[in-house]
């Protein structure tokens, strides 16, 4: 009898960093030391593929026979022995290895249009992608559409920039078009800048052709031969695969001039962001490709009339490109049956922070909240209460635990005072301070404003003066109507989008959570005990063994006290580093 | 032309206007910090924001274009709050030294200040602070007071092509800069001071000298080469303190380093102020009359020319004596030689009309072709 | 160095590159960004080097001076910020001996670099010690791996 076998190791982000390689390096080890290589020839593989979803469980293994799948999670290298010779040659699969229940309720609200063959295919071989009918669609729009039909069908779609302002892209494409010029450029936004987002790094190291094709659909539709990506230095793997997938598609001709021997002609390059957030803003982005610094510049005139070199440019991001492709193979009617009546299709959100399945998640838009974090994300971790959903990274807010049945789409979250943003999703528990994350957030925009406009350059500081002195108990009356006076005036005054958005963390912690910055400014309290200057650590004698472990963590010498007698802390001396209260097993340091 | 409104007024200006082009046209003004009229648009002040209809944001009327019925509104209520909101900004990051600072009383953003009545300011915070003073010899760079307006850096990029500043960092810690911020080593030009609305960069010969009170400011040609430049000249206890040139100027307030920085020598002990002829000694020893005093003091000071050297035997003599002399001298030489042993150079310092004339006596009343002229060497 | 400057510059102009382009390929090869660089790609170029160094001093990636031997990477992304990592920092830089401004060690054989989100934020708190990926960090472990690789090359 031959099986057919195929293993798929996860070496999405959370992949690699768990050990992915070294498990499908053993894999190879193991699987030919058994001979079933040699048995079976060419009917096993054992392959990488990119994010399987559920990183916190990573190494995450598929074991494939006769399409019979089986999910291994936590696999470490010195696991697939065993995993071969029980499962693979035995047949019986390693039962206390498998993914258990949570890992069903993961997947099963879930609708994958992006994500879908991310995981199935081999990001390093298109021929993997052409199997699974990639290009197909290229192949269709090219010889038999004319551009006018491709706008037409991405605007039936309904698909909006999942990059973060959500513009319509069959719209973009339309007036893009439109503009007359000689010469236009197609950009690839990879420059995924939002802290706490990982989508588009996943997407490009789990499927690149699909980024590829979304970009030669998209330049066919406006006119343009020439695109770029334009992706983080930071991510060295998505560049590599992303280069593996450019001259691979070379090779096959998908790039280059006559495209399936037709006039259209297209070539992509890559160029490499350096490490600056505002790069993501469409005219800074193109500074930076022009070789400049990354100051952004007042629009009107929009990058669709006047952008890279002063031509016409569209710039979408790696979501909505990876879109394209199966919009066409689908039809514009099946795309937009998901979704609400004004957000359409999927959206991929990276859900991180206190809970428990951590992961990249793709939903139809319009899934609530609450469904997301108790169903997908299986609840909070360690049985903590929800406290709020941070949605939007830096230019979004923070949604209450009490607006769990908020829909999550573009205008619910923007009534709600966040945005969809490029799909950052971190929930937060009652250990976490509301202006503590505020104040996390301004300093991350402020350290990363390009400094052109007064508003962000020096309303942004202070901002974040403000919030270090409220933190620091240094709080002064009226400061949280300075603040908000403040957030009117950068979100009102700024140039571009990082400015008139960095208020936002701000101005939704204040709108859900005023009475912890109030506790912070007049009582000096930290509800949440995150903010250090705020807290005062004192022994608990009743519980103190005097067993000196305290003694010996705290880095100043405040604590002070006899062997088997209770011991006493300095509070002058004492720098509120939390080292005692993290090493007492009698939980007899006592913090408030 | 493009016809629109701006705050009800009817303006028709021609398309490729900007709104605050066409506001200024009209005669409605709007205040700026960052934008200057020969330099590209920048958008960094935000002050000069308009309410456009159709348009939820505020716009820059620097940076956008005028279009067919676009209805503008440059004041209400919300516009001048987010102005003054943005001052204030600015302000808490500024010394507040106008008392001693070179740029009071012509400072674009003290005139502002003034103008928005900001006395306290609210958001007070961390400053800027930069210890480290350029040493060059001509222009003042005091960061702490730059506004980041990119003025500078413009005209120093597109209209001199010298391109020695540039912007550097970012965020807050953003700063105007050469490579590896060392001292300024570039033409000094001083063009980069012309457009600086604040205190940030100011001429090092002006300061303390005088910045309004009993100041004259005389309009002339600048004396340095026939390109002729228009310069004012601002005169304190009848001394020049200070050169600048309007912007309404044919040469557009532009000016070199020579007509901008070098003007100590009108007021020079050294200067020339009557002709001299020189004496050819007809024996050794001491010269009968000294040559001007001061170069003589010098001259010894500096241990540079024995005083009985040849160069320096002059004697002092009345223009109508001295252009007796030259006249008597090349009529000799011509008797003699011919006209072709004489040959005229004249300078770059003279008007062209000057010139014209030189080269008319050269070439008519001397009668040799041996002219030229010193811009040519 | 001046032999790996020229070529770059090569590559520069067959590539129609920009000044980013030349900055990356001089730090992938040098580690650093020295000013002789700077000077150089100004004068071969003709582009004025406070443009350059205006390019360089913008984006996070690029050094102006040499690293230590190893470098770690502390991630500050949201969920890293979530989870702990200003503990992991504070931790770090304590335990690295760094002074205050400096972010490599007087030996020269660590660098500390903070960077805004590496995307494994499953595995947050995340740090990198030379490209390997060390996820859920503790300080503790941490530094007891970065302690032995300092023994190693006393």
């Amino acid at each position: 009898m031959h099986k057919e076998i195929v293993i798929r190791v996860c070496m999405g982000p959370g992949g690699i960093a768990a050990g992915g390689k070294e498990v499908l390096g053993s894999f190879r080890e193991h699987l030919l030391k058994a001979g079933i290589f040699a048995k079976l020839k060419e009917k096993c593989s054992s392959h990488q593929v990119g994010c399987l979803g559920l990183c916190a469980r990573d190494v995450l293994v598929e074991v494939h026979i006769n399409r019979n799948k089986t999910v291994y999670q936590y696999v470490k290298p010195d696991m697939v022995e065993r995993i071969v010779s029980e499962h693979i040659s035995g047949g019986k699969p390693v039962e206390e290895w498998l993914a258990d229940d949570t890992f069903k309720t993961f997947y099963g609200k879930q609708m994958k249009i992006v994500l879908a063959d991310c995981g199935k295919v081999d990001p390093e071989d298109i021929n993997s992608y052409i199997y699974s009918g990639g290009y197909e669609p290229t192949r269709e729009v090219l010889t038999s559409w004319i551009p006018d039909d491709v706008i037409d069908e991405i605007k039936t779609s309904g698909l909006r920039g999942r990059g973060g302002a959500g513009f319509p892209t069959g719209l973009k494409w339309e007036l893009a078009r439109r503009s007359k010029s000689e010469i236009k450029y197609i950009i690839c936004n990879a420059d995924e800048g939002d802290p706490g987002a990982f989508m588009d790094r996943a997407v490009i190291e789990g499927n690149p052709h699909s980024v590829i094709e979304g970009m030669i659909i998209g330049a066919f539709a406006i006119g343009s031969n020439k695109g770029y990506v334009y992706i983080r230095a930071e991510y060295p793997l998505a560049v590599e695969r992303l280069k593996i997938a450019l001259k691979q598609a070379y090779e096959r001709r998908f790039l280059g001039k006559n495209i399936f021997n037709t006039s259209f002609s297209f070539d992509i390059d890559i160029k490499l962001g350096a490490g600056a957030f505002v790069c993501g803003e469409e005219t800074a982005l193109i500074a930076s490709i022009e070789g400049q610094r990354g100051m952004p510049r007042p629009k009107p005139p929009f990058p669709i009339s006047k952008g890279l070199w002063q031509r016409p440019t569209v710039i979408n991001n790696v979501e909505t490109l990876a879109n394209i492709p199966y919009i066409i193979r689908k039809g514009a009617g099946w795309y937009s049956s998901f979704g609400t009546e004004k957000s359409k299709g999927t959206k991929v959100f990276a859900l991180t922070g206190k809970i428990r399945n951590t992961g990249l998640i793709e939903v139809p838009m319009g899934i609530s909240l609450r469904e997301i974090i108790y169903e997908i994300g299986g609840g909070i971790e360690g049985g903590k209460a929800l406290k709020a959903v941070q949605t939007g990274g830096p230019s979004g807010g923070c949604i209450p635990a009490s607006m769990l049945d908020l829909n999550v789409d573009y205008e619910s979250l923007a009534k709600a005072g966040s945005i969809v943003g490029s799909g950052g999703m971190i929930v937060l528990d009652e250990d976490n301070c509301m202006v503590n994350m505020a104040k996390y957030f301004i300093q991350f925009t402020q350290a990363e404003s390009c400094g052109k406009c007064v508003p962000c350059r020096v309303g942004t500081k202070r901002l974040l003066e403000i919030l270090e002195r409220i933190t620091k108990g240094q709080g002064r009356d009226g400061d949280i109507e300075r603040l908000e006076r403040l957030c009117n005036g950068v979100k009102n005054t700024s140039l571009c989008g990082l400015g008139q958005t960095a208020p936002n963390p701000i101005l939704s912690t204040i709108r859900y959570f005023r009475e912890e910055y109030e506790t912070h400014i007049r009582d000096k309290k930290c509800p949440a005990k995150v903010c250090k200057d705020l807290l005062i650590y004192s022994i608990i004698e009743e519980k103190c063994k005097g067993c000196g472990t305290c003694m010996k963590a705290c880095p100043s010498g405040a604590i002070t006290g006899d062997k088997k007698k209770p011991h006493k802390i300095d509070p002058n001396k004492c720098i509120r580093c939390g080292a005692c209260f993290d090493v007492c097993k009698f939980k007899s340091v006592g913090r408030d | 032309m493009i016809k629109l409104t701006i705050d009800g007024k009817l303006i028709e200006v021609p398309a490729e206007k900007t709104i605050l082009e066409a506001a200024r046209i009209a005669g409605i003004s709007i205040p700026t910090l960052c934008h200057h009229p020969k330099l590209t648009p920048f958008g960094g002040c935000r002050l000069c924001i308009v309410e456009v209809k159709g348009i939820p944001r505020l716009v820059t009327s620097c940076t956008t274009t005028v279009s067919e019925g676009m209805e503008v509104l440059t004041s209400t209520p919300d516009i001048e709050d987010m102005r003054k909101f943005v001052l204030e900004l600015i302000l808490s990051d500024h010394p507040n030294d106008c008392m001693v600072c070179e740029k009071s009383g012509s400072c674009a953003l003290q005139e502002l200040a003034y103008k928005y009545d900001i006395r306290e300011n609210e958001f007070s915070g961390e400053r800027r602070i930069y210890t480290k003073r350029d040493g060059n010899p001509f222009i003042e760079r005091d960061l702490e007071k730059c506004i980041m307006c990119g003025r500078c850096v413009k005209v120093c990029d597109e209209v001199q092509g010298v391109e020695a500043i540039d912007f550097g960092n970012r965020g807050f810690n953003t700063k105007i800069c050469t490579s590896f911020e060392e001292d300024l080593d570039c033409e000094f030009c001083g063009q980069c001071v012309a457009v600086c609305p604040t205190g940030a960069l100011t001429g090092k010969l002006w300061a303390h000298t005088g910045r309004l009170d009993d100041v004259k400011e005389v309009n002339t040609i600048c004396p340095y080469c026939g390109t002729g430049c228009n310069i004012t000249v601002h005169v304190k206890d009848n001394e020049i303190i200070r050169v600048t040139s309007g912007k309404e100027t044919w040469n557009e307030g532009w000016l070199c380093v020579k007509g901008r920085f070098g003007y100590k020598f009108v007021s020079s002990p050294e200067r020339l102020t009557k002709p001299l002829i020189r004496i050819v000694p007809k024996t050794k020893g001491k010269p009968e009359v000294r040559s001007q005093k001061s170069e003589v003091k010098k001259q010894k000071e500096d241990n540079f020319l024995p005083i009985t050297h040849y160069s320096s035997l002059f004697r002092e003599a009345s223009w109508d004596e001295a252009l007796d002399h030259v006249a008597a001298k090349l009529k000799e030489i011509k008797t003699k030689y011919g006209p072709d042993a004489i040959a005229g150079l004249s300078s770059a310092r003279c008007t062209n009309e000057e010139n014209y004339i030189f080269q008319k006596f050269i070439r008519a009343a001397i009668g040799t072709n041996n002219v030229d002229h010193c811009a040519r060497l | 160095m001046n032999d790996i400057l020229l070529n770059i510059i090569e590559k520069y102009r067959k590539k129609n590159g920009n000044i980013i382009f030349l900055l990356q390929e001089t730090q992938e090869a040098l580690g650093y960004i020295p000013k002789q660089a700077i000077d150089l790609f100004s004068e071969e170029l003709n582009i004025a080097p406070s443009r350059i160094y205006g390019v360089a001093t913008f984006y996070s990636q690029f050094r102006l001076k040499p690293t230590g031997k190893n470098i770690i990477v502390a991630c500050c992304g949201t969920a890293c910020h979530v989870k702990g990592a200003e503990k992991i920092i504070n931790g770090l830089r304590k335990g690295l001996e760094l002074a205050e401004d400096e972010d490599t060690t007087p030996d020269g054989e660590f660098t500390l670099e903070e960077i805004a989100c590496l995307g494994t934020c499953s595995f947050a708190p995340v740090v990198l010690v030379n490209s390997a990926v060390y996820g859920k960090a503790n300080i503790n472990a941490l530094l007891k791996k970065i302690g032995s690789k300092r023994k190693k090359s006393a």
